[in-house]
């Protein structure tokens, strides 16, 4: 829940809608205090924007526990099309194939086109496998990309920042972001008002989850110093195929679910690979997110592809 | 280390590197090179070979890299000759974090 708790009513309430579970739950925030919706019952249009994360398709996959990553990610955007409230656009935060190979760019890129929605992408790992993103970024980059891929633009007053943390990773690291792209973010942060709300999206998680796996950024400090002075910011991550929160003053990160594979949670496994669970289980750990700015604070909902 | 509910996860109760079956061999498993570290002649051919269901790369951290793998999907092999001696620290471009070396006397 992204919202300050305001009293003993509110709390009993959220407590109350926790029960009825994660999946197909769309929760809207109207003057601090939070309603959920399931996700059949028709919201009021009370003039918010939305937009929906997707992440970690791996197109190209095809072992267990999914050898069919292709069909798990048009469930998705089917569920995205069953929103109440059709999000204005789409972030895809990386890891849109498996082994960067350009058929499964070209396949990932249509089913996400069926969605009907810009999407905005930001690479993962698996993206830039051997030629630092150059097949990636040839059908990802946007108008606005920098030279090294990362880009930032403006919606409903929010501004948006793609980040890349997956290209030049040295020996026994983590993420990285380089001196490069920290200076832009100076720069292209420099002239906002500390009001305006941020949405940072990057692939690896911008704080450090699970160093041991790989699970962080070695030069995300540097980053958070520039954006630290902001009212909102939040921090959208994919990399770990689960969701986990951190909120550290007005900075919130969240990771996402795979609409691949899910992995195991930190340390509970010999390695950070796919998770092995029963067919009937998978759905229930794959999902999508949906965010909502009702004010300068986002109102996130993790729904899973099924309950 | 516990893990209920896994059975199809590998584990290594300690820390000792399970010797491949080659000499010259070195396995890439749940997330780590094993060997970690391999003492070869000059002249030898080593074989990186993928056991894990995730893709991995061979790369050396030398700049520039002396040896350099395509991406490894679980099953393929990666080969070097070492005619040089030195010592040669590699690591997965996709997981960093994995980290090995190879001694060439």
């Amino acid at each position: 829940m992204a919202t300050k708790e305001t009293g003993g009513t509110t709390r009993r309430r959220v407590l109350q809608c926790m029960s009825w579970g994660t999946a197909g739950i769309l929760w809207t925030v109207t003057g601090g205090v939070p309603r959920a919706h399931a996700l059949g019952e028709q919201v009021a249009q009370s003039g918010d924007f939305s937009f929906v994360q997707v992440s970690d398709s791996h197109i190209g996959f095809n072992k267990d526990p999914n050898p069919t990553p292709d069909a798990t990610l048009r469930e998705a955007l089917s569920k995205v099309a069953a929103m109440p409230r059709r999000p204005a656009f789409l972030l895809h935060t990386g890891d849109v194939s498996h082994l960067s190979k350009p058929d499964q760019f070209e396949a990932a890129s249509g089913i996400m086109k069926t969605a009907a929605l810009d999407v905005s992408y930001v690479p993962g790992e698996h993206d830039t496998i051997n030629d630092d993103g150059k097949e990636f970024f040839s059908r990802f980059a946007t108008k606005m990309s920098q030279p090294g891929g990362w880009y930032s633009f403006d919606q409903n007053g929010i501004h948006f920042i793609g980040l890349v943390n997956v290209v030049n990773l040295k020996a026994g690291g983590l993420g990285s972001l380089g001196d490069e792209q920290l200076q832009w973010l100076a720069k292209d942060t420099g002239t906002l008002s500390a009001s305006t709300p941020l949405v940072v999206f990057a692939h690896m998680p911008l704080w450090a989850l699970y160093p041991e796996w790989g699970w962080g950024t070695d030069d995300a400090a540097q980053a958070l110093t520039t954006l630290k002075r902001f009212g909102s910011v939040t921090v959208l991550n994919g990399h770990i195929h689960q969701v986990m929160q951190k909120v550290e003053g007005n900075v919130t990160f969240q990771t996402a679910r795979s609409t691949a594979y899910p992995q195991p949670a930190p340390g509970q496994a010999a390695g950070p690979g796919p998770l092995q669970i029963p067919a009937d289980k998978l759905r229930g750990a794959l999902g999508v997110r949906d965010i909502s700015f009702p004010g300068t604070k986002p109102a996130i909902s993790d729904d899973a592809l099924a309950s | 280390m516990d893990m209920p509910g896994m059975p199809s996860m590998k584990m290594s109760a300690t820390p000792v590197d399970v010797p491949p079956t080659a000499p010259n061999a070195i396995n890439i498993d749940n997330f780590a090179f094993s060997p970690k570290v391999l003492t070869v002649a000059a002249g030898t051919k080593v074989t990186w070979t993928n056991k894990d269901d995730e893709p991995h790369t061979v790369v050396n951290a030398g700049s520039p890299p002396a040896f350099k793998s395509a991406a490894l999907d679980g099953g393929d092999s990666f080969s070097f000759t070492f005619t040089q001696p030195g010592t040669y620290p590699y690591f997965c471009s996709i997981h960093p974090f994995m980290t090995g070396t190879v001694v060439v006397k």
